[in-house]
């Protein structure tokens, strides 16, 4: 085990290094672009053992990962943003074809205007496609997040790509400690792929073959009952990873802090949960609900924290033109079943890279006090 | 927590001065994070660069507001940045400048200076001042001595490496307390 001050993107690179892909797509976009750079020289001076592939877009880098997955080869790559957006295509092809792959995303605003700061707009926009969608509070638990995705993503029975959501520039550009696990016990977690269908010269096979009408609704149905059954994966391997590596996060699908007693409620993800965290720690019966896993979605763990407190605000850095925060939707669709539902209201917060102080929360929860329900507000905008 | 705030300009080293402080602060024991403000990189126009220390993980993820310290690598910014903006009561204000710290004033800060400049000149035959300053930082007290030495010694490698070295201990050695 090391324990170090690094830059994010380099611990990050260590923990795909660690779980052995074979191929590696490459395509520069910043913030992203660290992480790739790493790679190269853990390949180039042979301390990783694979194929790695400078491609033309990403476009391409997603369709050389889906043909290397297809081969039954580990892979990976990473991106950003407009990136991430052109890959859009390909992003169903992957998952459709079951294709267990692992992309870090270094979360970007969208442009335009031009802006290559920290949001959650890429990858709330990739929200349908049918790949897991993980969120990352620390360097550190995106180290641990790029382990634990592969392995949930190459269950039996899940076979869907995953994405690590880590905020660019805030996690990928920081230095900040990190325990980065030994070889021998990431080799021990983490067993060689072995997928049950590749492709192969010798048993020639299909994959994403035609489906007609009569067939293609069944193909779907199974990605969802991949979807449901990674929930029980992902909560299995937060423990499994606790025992082996010492550090587990809430229950693997949300993480609840000060939520005993809470009155408010905050729910949120990635970086920004750690300044809300020490807000939470300055104020009386406010806690935090952190979505770890924004898909597969945590509706029970939802829908069981929040059925007791009175206020919901909830965080979105993205938005849905014409409509309101994406995540704020989901939670008021989650509670909508319950009996007895609380005061639910969205703060659209930190677009673009817009700092978010302790001072924010506190202004935050404040204002979800005098909630009368709904209201999406945006904060900190300029009058 | 101990708060820093770095003050430069594109090219001088701020980021990598931060870097290296908290990986020095990590190395006496100590939780650290370091990060710039993230923009456009320029050569020449003004950048900020931070570093938090604490005895406890971390969670912070906002810019620094209120230093306890800012360094301030380059003195001609003085004119042009609010380099003292939100600086703690009795916070420290650590100058590159030739000039005794009795020449500048900011109210309710303590000001110190040392001739990095001069020492880079000297010693790196180049004004790469980042390096010197954590010299100076490691006499206040943030940081080991130490640690600075062998974090700057590893992070340039070789001759530069045995260079900045010689500077971080003239800069320890010459700084007043």
């Amino acid at each position: 085990m090391k324990y170090v001050v690094q830059e994010g993107s380099h611990s990050v690179a260590e923990a795909v290094s660690l779980c052995r892909p074979g191929v590696i797509a490459a395509f520069p976009i910043t913030p992203q672009t660290h992480i790739v750079e790493k790679l190269a020289e853990f390949v180039a001076n042979g301390d990783l053992d694979a194929e790695f592939v400078n491609v033309e877009s990403e476009h391409s880098a997603l369709s050389l990962i889906a043909g290397a997955e297809a081969c039954g080869i580990r892979t990976f790559t990473a991106t950003s943003s407009q990136g991430l957006a052109l890959m859009h295509e390909v992003l169903h092809a992957t998952s459709g074809m079951r294709l267990p792959t692992v992309m870090v995303v270094a979360n970007r605003a969208l442009s335009a205007p031009l802006n290559i700061w920290n949001d959650h707009s890429d990858s709330m926009a990739q929200r349908d496609t049918s790949w897991l969608q993980f969120y990352a509070e620390s360097v550190q638990e995106a180290v641990d997040l790029t382990i634990q995705s592969y392995r949930v993503a190459e269950s039996k029975d899940v076979m869907l790509p995953a994405m690590v959501c880590m905020d660019g520039y805030v996690l990928t550009h920081t230095y900040e400690s990190v325990l980065i696990p030994d070889q021998a016990m990431v080799d021990e977690f983490l067993p060689p792929f072995e997928p049950e269908y590749r492709l192969d010269p010798e048993e020639p096979m299909t994959f994403g073959v035609y489906a007609l009408p009569s067939d293609y609704m069944e193909f779907k149905w199974e990605q969802q009952k991949a979807m449901e059954n990674a929930k029980r994966h992902i909560m299995r391997i937060n423990r499994e990873y606790r025992k082996m590596f010492g550090r587990a996060y809430g229950n693997g699908m949300v993480e609840l802090y000060n939520m005993d007693d809470a009155e408010v409620a905050i729910v949120a993800m990635g970086s920004i949960c750690g300044t809300i965290k020490e807000a939470v720690d300055e104020m009386k019966d406010v806690g935090l609900v952190r979505i770890r896993t924004y898909r597969p979605f945590p509706v029970e763990e939802l829908r069981d924290v929040l059925r007791d407190v009175e206020i919901v605000a909830v965080v979105d850095r993205a938005f849905s033109y014409g409509y309101e925060g994406p995540v704020f939707s989901e939670i008021k669709s989650a509670l909508y079943v319950l009996r007895n539902r609380p005061i639910v209201c969205n703060f659209i917060v930190g677009l673009g890279g817009r700092d978010t102080r302790v001072e924010d929360v506190f202004r935050l929860v404040k204002r979800a006090k005098e909630s009368a329900g709904g209201e999406v507000i945006w904060l900190n905008l300029k009058a | 927590m101990l708060e820093i705030r770095f003050h430069g300009r594109g090219g001088q080293g701020s980021v990598t001065a931060a870097e290296i402080l908290a990986i020095a602060a990590f190395r006496d024991g100590k939780y650290s994070q370091a990060f710039p403000i993230f923009g456009v990189e320029r050569r020449g126009a003004p950048v900020q660069a931070f570093c938090r220390i604490d005895e406890k993980p971390i969670r912070l993820r906002c810019q620094v507001y209120e230093p306890d310290m800012v360094i301030i690598q380059d003195a001609t910014l003085i004119s042009d940045v609010d380099v003292t903006a939100g600086l703690k009561e009795e916070g420290l204000v650590l100058i590159n400048s030739a000039k005794p710290p009795e020449e500048f004033s900011f109210d309710g800060a303590v000001v110190k200076t040392v001739d990095a400049t001069r020492l880079a000149l000297e010693t790196l035959g180049r004004p790469i001042v980042n390096t010197v300053l954590l010299g100076a930082l490691a006499k206040l007290g943030v940081v080991s001595l130490n640690s600075i030495v062998e974090v700057v010694g590893m992070k340039f490698g070789g001759k530069t490496g045995e260079k900045n070295v010689i500077a971080v201990k003239k800069a320890f050695e010459e700084l007043p307390i």
